[in-house]
């Protein structure tokens, strides 16, 4: 009983001293807190000129909703995943379709082109990672399953290397993955709820990486070390898409309660929110464009706005799409994007200068 | 309402009003065909009864009593659609057992239904109709109710997040902005557990011991990063190519596989950071060529060793580490490199059972030597601004045009439209 009653008194305790030391924070974070991002940016040039964002490539061919996709590292090409259980790649440029995969589940959330371009990734609602070379032979025998989680597969990309996948999954985790022996190289506990999306540190060393989840926090990992060494909450629902910042030093994300928001590693705060009275539905997917200075992110109103991430104002509003924007993709060139939607289509859309 | 809105123009008024009404916030007094036209309709909002926010999904059963009444009421005219006389037939033979039941309450419900006033009774039939209108779509349509399925699969666990249903009131969307409440969901989750609360401490601790920096420098790096790299952004610059997407030519990505000519713009995106520099693979050979003059090539080789290490499957890890470690560290290597005695002991403990981790300290030494020593000596070298220079005079070489459109967007951005 006494143990109980300590227990009690020091979980009490500890209660405190957490608030205490929440408050402390708090206060710091204030002092720091001299200006706003957009006040700064005033003296910047207005972005007025994003009215030219022309679609330049419809791609048609999936059944179903698309769901995810990704570039190539050839600029041209890209990899889509549907609902009804197909993976397509795409030669963008050309308008054709290059190769179908049939996986054999459906909802395939997550697709991720290898640096090599030789395979493609996919993960979906039957919690593995499967990997696809890109051959015209038949590939159901060479396919191979590199992991399993014990929930749906929210997203996957390379690391770097064709030899790795890094994971975000229904069950709270995030996972590294090495491709050729199925090998857990480390997992990623921290989060308590589903992770929705993942992004790697632009670093030349790319030992962290990025997770948002429907726990409503952003947590940055370090690989070497599978513990998580930074935290950001401010989201008032599921966070489904985080992206670092060109420069490494911030990530921005979009979230289910239809903002956006900036938040800097070195601030250990949030920096922007992105928001607009009258953007009322989630916000599914965003990128950033080279400079760091345009945001895409793609809505469950059907649209796609550009922000701009230093004034804090909205610079354009696509539309296009005839059902919720899934996914949102910068080209690695940064020339053009790529948006997929639940309408089935996927769209490369550029600025004309 | 739109007058409520933060909407800039009229466009997006409209599109806005017609999600609300696919959504079912919204419908038409006469017709039902949900969407926003921009004539002097009226519309009427819909009961909050009604709201998909507050409905779970609606039943079969609700479906076909509703459709039932739906034929009753106009007995001498039936006034299904296609696609709803489909439905019932269908429904009919699933739910052969239940029908009778459903039958007599459309009846009960349409003797309440007569009893009301004429106007009421009219709103409340208009009403239902468009909610069904929302949940069973017509054929063809986007049906606004279905659910990722990733938020389905949250919502069935016992830590549910909010519903992932859109809010309809546009002042809730404001909230978020002033409060910022970042400890509600931690401490409801957390507070039982002991450990939980003892790590949540020392993670503030933390936390508090970090030096952050102040949002007006960081907003100022911003600001920096942009304007360097916004020659390199092709929506705010136009590219030295012509952007393939407009002009259907492919040449600008393969033009970067032969590198005989570099451009100005390349080369000079290596004086920003060492980063950059090693991005490229062209930047990388020449400054690897730079640090072989000076005999310090052995630093930037053992950095791309480790690198390339942390890029291999793990069974061939073990034997890459031992090459690394023969080659540049142990005593009697073939191109030692210098590294503080710290972090050398800790490779060699590594060693012992090396993974993709091992050279990483030695390999972070590395790199700032590299970053604070060579880096700045090479940007600084004649062989960097000759390289540059020579790609400039390359650039006047093969024509004005080139430079006309470079030295023009250095000028005035905006000028490059009328020039190209």
């Amino acid at each position: 009983m006494a143990v109980n009653e300590n227990g009690n008194e020091s979980i009490e305790l500890l209660t405190k001293e957490a608030d205490h030391l929440k408050q402390k924070l708090e206060e710091e974070r204030q002092k720091l807190n001299d200006v706003t991002l957009a006040t700064v940016a005033e003296r910047l040039e207005h972005i007025n000129f994003l009215s030219n964002i022309k679609t330049r490539r419809h791609l048609k061919g999936h059944q179903s909703k698309v769901l995810c996709c990704d570039w190539c590292t050839d600029k041209r090409r890209i990899v889509s995943s549907s609902q009804d259980g197909k993976l397509i790649v795409w030669d963008a440029f050309t308008n054709n379709k290059e190769f179908a995969v049939s996986t054999p589940s459906t909802w395939v959330m997550a697709c991720a082109y290898a640096p090599s371009a030789t395979h493609i990734a996919c993960g979906g609602m039957d919690n593995k990672v499967t990997v696809y070379p890109l051959t015209h032979e038949d590939d159901s025998a060479k396919k191979k399953t590199v992991g399993t989680h014990t929930s749906f597969v929210s997203c996957c990309m390379f690391p770097n290397s064709d030899q790795q996948i890094l994971t975000g999954s229904g069950d709270s985790t995030a996972a590294l993955w090495d491709v050729e022996t199925g090998q857990l190289l480390q997992s990623f506990h921290g989060h308590s709820s589903d992770v929705m999306a993942v992004d790697l540190a632009p670093s030349e060393t790319g030992n962290t990486f990025v997770s948002g989840s429907a726990d409503k926090t952003v947590l940055v990992w370090d690989m070497r070390t599978g513990q998580y060494v930074q935290s950001f909450e401010g989201h008032f629902s599921d966070v489904n898409s985080v992206r670092f910042h060109p420069s490494g030093d911030a990530i921005a994300t979009g979230s289910d309660d239809a903002t956006c928001r900036l938040f800097d590693l070195r601030a250990d705060k949030e920096v922007a929110v992105y928001s607009k009275e009258s953007i009322i539905f989630g916000a599914n997917s965003i990128d950033l464009s080279v400079s760091g200075r345009l945001l895409f992110a793609g809505y469950n109103d059907y649209t796609i706005n550009v922000w701009d991430t230093l004034k804090c104002v909205r610079v354009s509003l696509l539309f296009g799409h005839e059902n919720r924007v899934s996914s949102v993709k910068m080209s690695p060139d940064g020339t053009a994007f790529v948006s997929g939607s639940w309408d089935t289509t996927l769209r490369v859309c550029i600025f004309h200068l | 309402m739109v007058k409520n809105m933060d909407v800039e123009d009229q466009v997006e008024a409209l599109h806005l009003a017609h999600l609300l009404a696919s959504h079912g916030y919204l419908f038409p007094v006469d017709d039902h065909v949900l969407t926003v036209k921009n004539d002097n309709t009226f519309y009427r909002f819909q009961t909050p009864y009604f709201w998909p926010s507050n409905n779970n999904e609606p039943e079969n059963t609700d479906y076909a009593v509703y459709l039932c009444k739906r034929t009753m009421l106009n007995k001498n005219k039936v006034n299904l659609s296609d696609y709803e006389a489909q439905n019932y037939a269908r429904l009919q033979k699933m739910l052969a057992r239940k029908w009778e039941f459903i039958y007599m309450q459309a009846e009960a419900q349409s003797k309440v239904d007569k009893k009301r006033e004429k106007t009421e009774r009219k709103i409340l039939e208009s009403q239902e109709r468009a909610f069904w209108d929302v949940h069973r779509p017509m054929p063809g349509c986007v049906n606004t109710t279905e659910i990722d399925i990733r938020k389905v699969h949250a919502k069935h666990k016992p830590k549910t997040v909010a519903p992932p249903r859109p809010r309809l009131c546009t002042h809730e969307c404001n909230i978020p902005i002033i409060i910022s409440n970042p400890d509600a969901p931690s401490q409801s989750f957390e507070k039982t557990s002991m450990d939980a609360l003892k790590r949540e401490v020392t993670a503030l601790k933390i936390r508090l011991e970090r030096r952050n920096i102040k949002l007006s420098k960081i907003a100022e790096t911003y600001i920096m990063y942009y304007e360097q790299y916004t020659e390199y952004d092709p929506f705010f610059t136009q590219p030295e190519y012509q952007n393939p997407w407009l002009t259907d030519n492919a040449d600008l990505w393969e033009q970067e596989i032969p590198t005989k000519e570099i451009s100005v713009r390349r080369v000079k995106r290596w004086a920003f950071t060492l980063q950059e520099v090693l991005a490229d693979p062209l930047g990388r050979q020449h400054f690897m060529r730079f640090l072989e003059k000076e005999f310090s090539s052995e630093n930037l080789k053992f950095w791309e060793a480790v690198q390339n290490m942390k890029s291999l499957p793990v069974t061939q890890v073990r034997k890459f580490a031992e090459e690394i470690w023969s080659e540049y560290l142990a005593p009697d290597a073939s191109c030692p490199i210098n590294v503080d005695s710290h972090s050398h002991e800790l490779s060699r403990k590594n060693m012992e059972s090396p993974d993709r981790w091992t050279f990483d300290i030695a390999a972070a030494h590395v790199y700032h030597l590299m970053k604070s020593d060579s880096y700045p000596r090479y940007i600084r070298s004649e062989m960097y601004r000759e390289f540059l220079n020579g790609s400039k005079k390359k650039a006047s070489v093969k024509g004005i045009r080139s430079i006309v459109s470079f030295s023009s967007i250095k000028k005035e951005p905006s000028m490059t439209s009328v020039l190209e």
